[in-house]
Formats: C-alpha cells, sequence, structure tokens
C-alpha cells in the first residue's frame, strides 16, 4: 500500500521506456564489423555513402552513422572505436585534429602522426574541398569586390560563418587577421547561411569550393589572393586495427582514391542538396552499382521508428532521473546545509549549454543513444531535485510535528505524511523535466541517438521547411502528451482530502 | 514545589533551560507534574510554555538541564515509545488532510499492527465519548468544522489510550460558543478518564475552570505554581498581581 505511491511514480515512463526498449537504435546481435560515420553537411553523407556502397561490393556488411555533427565527435567517435573510418579533409586534419604540423604538410607526414593515435589515412580522393568566401555575384560586381582583399574597403558589410569556421585556427580569426578585415562576423549554421545570403540578409559567407549551392545562387567566390586557405584534400580516415580486422574495407577506401574530380564532387552534392535525390542514389550512381533496398522508408514507418527513438531517449532519461532525483530531493530536505549543495550542482549542471552536454558525455558512453540518455538525465535532474526538495520543505510545520508527536518512526513519516503531501510539487517537477527532455532529446541525433531530431537534422541540411517540421511537430505533440500525461496522473494520485482543501 | 524522582510524577523537568541563539525560551525550569492529575501552564505568548510542553516529548531538547519521564532521563533512543505513551493536541489540531477522519484515526495503530476492526471498533467508542456523529468518520478534515476537527485531534490522541495528554491551546482556534462548550465537554472526559493531564493556554477564566493547579510563565520562567486563590491571596511578584487584573472575568470561586 505504501509503496503504491512509489511504484506509480516510477513504473509509468519505465513502462514506457520498456514498451521502446524493444526496437533499440542499434541491435548489438547484428551489429556488422565495420561502422562508417560521416558529417552533418551533404558532402561528408555522400562520401560516406560511397564508401558503404563500395565495401558492399566487397562483400563486406558496414553500416552507416549519418550525420554524426561536426569534427570533435566524429574524431572523437574514431578515437574511441565507435566508428571505424569517415570521410576527412587534410586541411582540418593538419589544423584541427593534430598540433604542432607545419602548414602545407603533405598526406605522407600527416600518414606518420596519425599512425601514432592509430589512425590511417588514405591518399586523397581526387578533389581540394577548401574554403572560400563568397558574395552574391551582383553586390560583388556592384562593389567592384573580387578578392578577400577587397571586403576590407568594405568595413560595413555583413558577414556571417559557419559555427565552425568562426572557432578554427585556419577559419576566421587568422583570415581577419591575415587580410586586415575591419568586420565583425556571426556564427550561423552553414546551410541556413546560403539562405540569409540569397535574401540580402549577409553580405558574405564561408563557402566550400565543392557546394553545390554557389552555381544555385549565383555566387561569386572570392580569389583568395594571399593563398590564406589551406589544401583540403578530401580523404578518408580509419582506425589502423581495420588491418587486421577487415582488410577488405580498407581496400575499399584506398580504391576509391584519386576517382572522385572536383566536378563529380559538385555534380553529386547538387543531385543531393538541391534535386532533392537520396544519397545512397548518388552513390550508387557514380559507383555504378545497385542502390540496394531497405535505405527508403516510407513517411508512417520512418515517423514510427523516429517516435519509438524519442520515447526511449525520453522514456529511460526520464525514469533514472525520477530514481535518482526523488531520493536526492528528499536527502536535501531533510539535510538543510548539505541539501543546499546538492540543489547547487544540480543547478549547475542546468547551466551546461545543452550541446555541449551532449558532446561532453561521448568520451564516457561513445556515441548513440548512450551519450544521449546520460545528457538527458542530467538535465532532468534539477527540476525534479529542486521540486522534491522544495515540496517538503514546504510542508505545514505543525502537520510534520503532529507527526512526529504520534511517535511515527520517520520512514513511516516520510511514506505515508510527507511524500503525499508533496505530491503534487513533486510531479509537476517531473512533468517540467519530462516536456524540456522531449525538446532537448532532439540534440540526440547530432550524436547518432536518433529520434525527432534526425528529419529535423536532415531538414537544416537540406533547407527543406517540410523535412524540419517532420521531427518538429511530433516533438511538440509529444511534449503536450507528455503533460496531459502527467496532469492525469497528477489527478489520479492527489488524494481527495487535497483536493478539498484547494477548493476552500 | 521541589522536583522529585519519585515514580508519582509522569513528567519532571529539572533545571531545564531551552536556548535558541541568545534567547532563552526556557530558563533554568524545574517541575513536576503529578500523575492523574490536570496541570495547567499559563502565560502570554513567547513566555515559553509551548517550548515546555514539547521539551516533555522531546520535539526540543533541553541546552542544559534535564526532562524526566517515568523518573527516567528522556532518551532520543526511547523516542518513540515514550510519545506513544502520550496523546498531543495542538492548536489547528494538526489533522493529516489527505487522510480521512478514520485514515487519522488509524494512521499510527494500524503501523502498530491492529486491524481496520479494531481501529473502527475504537473509533466509534471515542467518537461516542467526544460527541463526533459516527457519519463523519469518513470525511475529510477539510470537510469539518473547527469544533469538529479538535474533537478528531483528542481522539487521534486516545487511540491507545494513552496515559498522559498534552494540549496546547488546544481550544484556541475556536469561536467562544463552540470554545465554551467544549471546555465543559473536555473536563468532563479529564475527570472520567483520569489521566495525567498537562494542558497550555493563554486564558486564566480557561486554565481555573480545568484545574487549580496553575503554572504562570513568563519569559521562560515560572513566576508562580499555585491555584487562583494563592495567585490572588498571595501574588509571588507585581507580574502575578497584573496578569490576573489583565483578566476581567475570573470566577470568584473555583468550581
Amino acid at each position: 500500500m505504501k509503496y503504491r505511491l512509489a511504484a506509480l511514480l516510477v513504473c509509468t515512463p519505465l513502462a514506457l521506456a520498456a514498451q521502446t526498449a524493444g526496437t533499440p537504435t542499434v541491435d548489438r546481435a547484428n551489429t556488422p564489423t565495420v561502422v562508417i560515420g560521416s558529417k552533418n553537411f551533404t558532402e561528408s553523407l555522400v562520401l560516406g555513402e560511397i564508401a558503404r556502397l563500395a565495401a558492399r561490393e566487397r562483400g563486406i556488411d558496414v553500416q552507416h552513422k549519418r550525420s554524426l555533427g561536426g569534427t570533435r565527435i566524429l574524431w572523437e567517435a574514431l578515437r574511441h572505436g565507435d566508428i571505424d573510418a569517415y570521410p576527412e579533409y587534410t586541411g582540418t586534419i593538419t589544423h584541427e585534429l593534430l598540433h604542432g604540423v607545419p602548414p602545407g604538410a603533405g598526406i605522407g607526414a600527416l600518414r606518420t602522426r596519425l599512425a601514432k593515435l592509430g589512425i590511417g589515412i588514405t591518399d586523397s580522393l581526387g578533389f581540394n574541398d577548401t574554403y572560400a568566401i563568397g558574395m552574391r555575384d551582383k553586390e560583388a560586381a556592384n562593389l567592384h569586390i573580387r578578392s578577400i582583399d577587397d571586403l576590407a574597403r568594405h568595413p560595413d558589410l555583413k558577414l556571417a560563418f559557419s559555427n565552425e569556421f568562426m572557432n578554427r585556427a585556419d577559419g576566421w580569426p587568422g583570415m581577419k587577421r591575415v587580410y586586415h578585415l575591419p568586420q565583425n562576423a556571426r556564427g550561423m549554421d552553414h546551410a541556413l547561411a546560403y539562405r540569409a545570403l540569397a535574401s540580402g540578409a549577409i553580405d558574405a559567407i564561408d563557402l566550400y569550393s565543392t557546394d553545390a549551392e554557389i552555381a544555385y545562387y549565383h555566387l561569386r567566390v572570392l580569389k583568395d589572393d594571399r593563398h590564406y586557405f589551406p589544401r583540403y584534400d578530401a580523404v578518408y580516415l580509419y582506425r589502423l586495427d581495420l588491418d587486421r580486422r577487415a582488410p577488405q574495407f580498407v581496400a575499399a577506401l584506398n580504391s576509391l582514391v584519386g576517382t572522385i574530380d572536383a566536378g563529380q564532387m559538385r555534380a553529386m552534392n547538387k543531385a543531393v542538396q538541391i534535386g532533392g535525390q537520396d544519397p545512397t542514389v548518388v552513390a550508387a550512381r557514380f559507383l555504378g552499382v545497385q542502390a540496394g533496398g531497405g535505405s527508403i522508408d516510407n513517411f508512417w514507418p520512418q515517423l514510427g521508428r523516429y517516435t519509438l527513438e524519442h520515447l526511449a531517449l525520453v522514456g529511460i532519461s526520464l525514469s533514472l532521473a525520477i530514481i535518482i532525483a526523488v531520493p536526492l530531493g528528499i536527502f536535501s530536505a531533510r539535510h538543510r546545509r548539505l541539501g543546499e549543495v546538492v540543489v547547487g550542482l544540480t543547478g549547475i549542471l542546468q547551466t551546461v549549454p545543452s550541446l555541449a552536454l551532449f558532446v561532453f558525455m561521448i568520451p564516457l558512453f561513445g556515441i548513440g543513444a548512450e551519450p544521449a540518455i546520460a545528457a538527458l538525465f542530467l538535465y532532468s535532474l534539477l527540476p525534479i531535485v529542486r521540486n522534491t526538495h522544495a515540496g517538503l520543505c514546504g510542508i505545514e510545520p505543525s502537520l510534520l510535528e503532529s507527526a512526529a508527536a504520534l511517535g511515527l518512526p520517520s520512514r513511516v513519516r516520510l511514506w505515508r505524511i510527507e511524500l503525499p503531501l508533496a505530491l503534487r510539487p513533486i510531479l509537476a517537477g517531473i512533468k517540467i523535466a519530462a516536456v524540456i527532455n522531449v525538446g532537448t532529446a532532439t540534440l540526440g541525433a547530432l550524436i547518432g541517438a536518433g529520434g525527432y531530431g534526425q528529419p529535423i537534422l536532415t531538414g537544416i541540411r537540406l533547407d527543406s521547411i517540410p523535412l524540419i517540421m517532420e521531427g518538429a511537430i511530433p516533438a511538440a505533440l509529444l511534449a503536450l502528451v507528455m503533460q496531459g500525461m502527467f496532469e492525469g496522473i497528477e489527478r489520479a494520485l492527489t488524494p481527495r482530502g487535497l483536493r478539498l482543501r484547494a477548493q476552500g | 514545589m521541589p522536583a522529585s524522582k519519585d515514580s508519582d510524577a509522569a513528567f519532571a523537568l529539572v533545571r531545564a533551560t531551552r536556548a535558541f541563539d541568545t534567547v532563552r525560551a526556557v530558563d533554568d525550569v524545574t517541575l513536576s507534574f503529578a500523575r492523574g492529575h490536570t496541570s495547567i501552564l499559563i502565560g502570554t505568548s513567547g513566555s515559553g510554555k509551548s517550548t515546555l510542553l514539547r521539551l516533555l516529548i522531546g520535539l526540543e531538547w533541553p541546552t542544559a538541564g534535564e526532562v524526566l519521564c517515568d523518573g527516567r532521563p528522556l532518551r532520543r533512543d526511547r523516542l518513540l515509545e515514550t510519545r506513544r505513551g502520550v496523546g498531543y493536541v495542538i492548536q489547528e489540531g494538526g489533522l493529516f488532510p489527505h487522510l480521512t477522519v478514520l485514515g487519522n484515526l488509524g494512521l499510527l495503530p494500524r503501523h502498530l499492527g491492529w486491524n481496520a476492526v479494531r481501529v473502527h471498533q475504537q473509533a466509534l467508542e471515542l467518537a461516542e465519548l467526544t460527541h463526533l456523529h459516527p457519519r463523519l468518520l469518513a470525511r475529510f478534515p477539510a470537510e469539518l468544522s473547527g469544533g469538529q476537527r479538535q474533537r478528531v485531534a483528542l481522539m487521534r490522541a486516545l487511540m491507545l489510550d494513552p496515559p498522559t495528554l498534552l494540549l496546547d491551546e488546544p481550544l484556541g482556534a475556536l469561536d467562544p460558543l463552540v470554545r465554551h462548550g467544549l471546555q465543559e465537554e473536555l473536563r468532563e472526559i479529564f475527570r472520567r478518564l483520569g489521566k495525567t493531564v498537562i494542558m497550555v493556554t493563554h486564558d486564566m477564566a480557561e486554565a481555573a475552570f480545568f484545574s487549580s493547579r496553575l503554572i504562570l510563565m513568563r519569559r521562560g520562567r515560572v513566576q508562580q505554581d499555585g491555584s487562583l486563590e494563592d495567585f490572588r491571596h498571595a501574588p509571588a511578584n507585581e507580574f502575578v498581581r497584573e496578569f490576573l487584573a489583565a483578566h476581567r472575568n475570573l470566577p470568584d470561586e473555583v468550581a
């Protein structure tokens, strides 16, 4: 009887999680021997698919974890063995991943350095996808801007760069210094930046020299007279233990060396980005092989899969949070001093930006659902701990005293008096955590956790509002359902005597 | 009256002090409460009378001196037993709003292993004693009047038939008519049950109505310990005189 309350509190989300756990994102038993990853932009995705299909032709089953996010996430995942290979660029390796490599070092020098880390590198795939600066052709013509040097004469120009470019050693900070540029730039998602540039909201953006949008949006690529941007030869990075585990896969990667020129890459990017074709189909056409079935889901089954993945993320993380946070809240209400520390610590967790928290979890849990669940769990702690604490501390002291004076042991007082009286604030805290959780879980797609974030991410990449809505609308609906569900639970569990008091 | 450790005292305080920071709510008090008698702690608000009551069941602990229960010092590891031997009633009743009247009454007995039938039987008997309509046992506290709530609080205190009752302004929150009626009933109940009763009030007339032993407190110290007649004819100090003078409707004779 006295455990009924706790059982209900804990079991509802657990049951939810258990239902969805039947279809986990990665089925361990059938995990392929080789996993390839790709970054969250079209070219990386296409190169990932090309590698997967080339390996399949050699009889190796490769799983492709698509659109995992930025360089950091992929590199960490490769180092930790969550993925075995991913497409990368020599400039990025030189400036971002390794330290103390002279600029302009050849692939041979990189290979030596990477080998010490257990990482292998192929030779160039055949094209140099360097950074470049682009403007609307018309505006550039009006202002007589041909090279990056010319930008310095127009301090009023609004610059917006991808967040990665804003922060990298070979990105905006160095470019501003080398070209003595007076402007201040702001960060923006790469795919969105094209839209903003086309609409005239901004005047110049960073782009990749193989981007499909250059022609599509009638952009002018500014000349890099001072040779500021290093070479960005496309290569595959892979774990050296593949030489032993799956030598056929390494052979497949090497077979692609020198086969893709810049024109071909730009055409493939355009086919996906602007033509709306499936990356798998585009990659297969390039290799001259069959795309193979199974990769293209229909709308409803796909939505179902996203929903199950999302529910698993939310359900498991929320259940864990309830199991940990309610006792933590009880503890902090009992020990006021130490309690302040506990509530303060969970508060600090809340101040960590959500994307950063997701990335912090990668070294501990790899990529996929686990780190996302860990991050969501940490995020859910504060509302529950704080509300449990506040609910227990808010009980009328005369009631606590009456319970003590009766001669009831403290454990019985907790279960029969204090928790029932604090039930409403506790449930409210869980409800807040659940609703926040549903929204934050969409970030999980960035680290391979799937869920509603997947279509949102793809939608941003392809600049497709309908695709973004495919994730955003169900996520919003799920948040509403969660809210309604917890309000129902609250109504069902609130003793009638308390409802009377609330009315009177 | 000197403190004694004789077994006639249900509770006693020996030079007990309870200090909160710099304020001594109870200041070097020595008292004993005889078994089977009704004693009244009286004083203005902040005089320390409630704190003294709370010291007796370990809701507060003395910062100096000792509290004795049945002649033995109060011990933290025997607190539950001590409290179960005492019925404690406070001003607003302290009823748990999420439980029905029967739920409130049965909380401790059920924990101690009583079955539902026994709880219900005892509740019906006490309802008769306190003149509470049995129909109200299924109600929640929010559905009761103030007087009914205090009757339930008293019933809850009496469920285990404890030898001692501590009442902290049990009638303080009631309107005068209800209060008057309940005073009569309570005195009758105390008389019939023959329990040790220690009651706190700030009303001299109520105090005199319930008992011939009044303990007047001020700033944590006992000013005078005796009957209303003692207070009248031999006030211990100027404060006692003033306190009496402030109460207009005192009876001429103790009833």
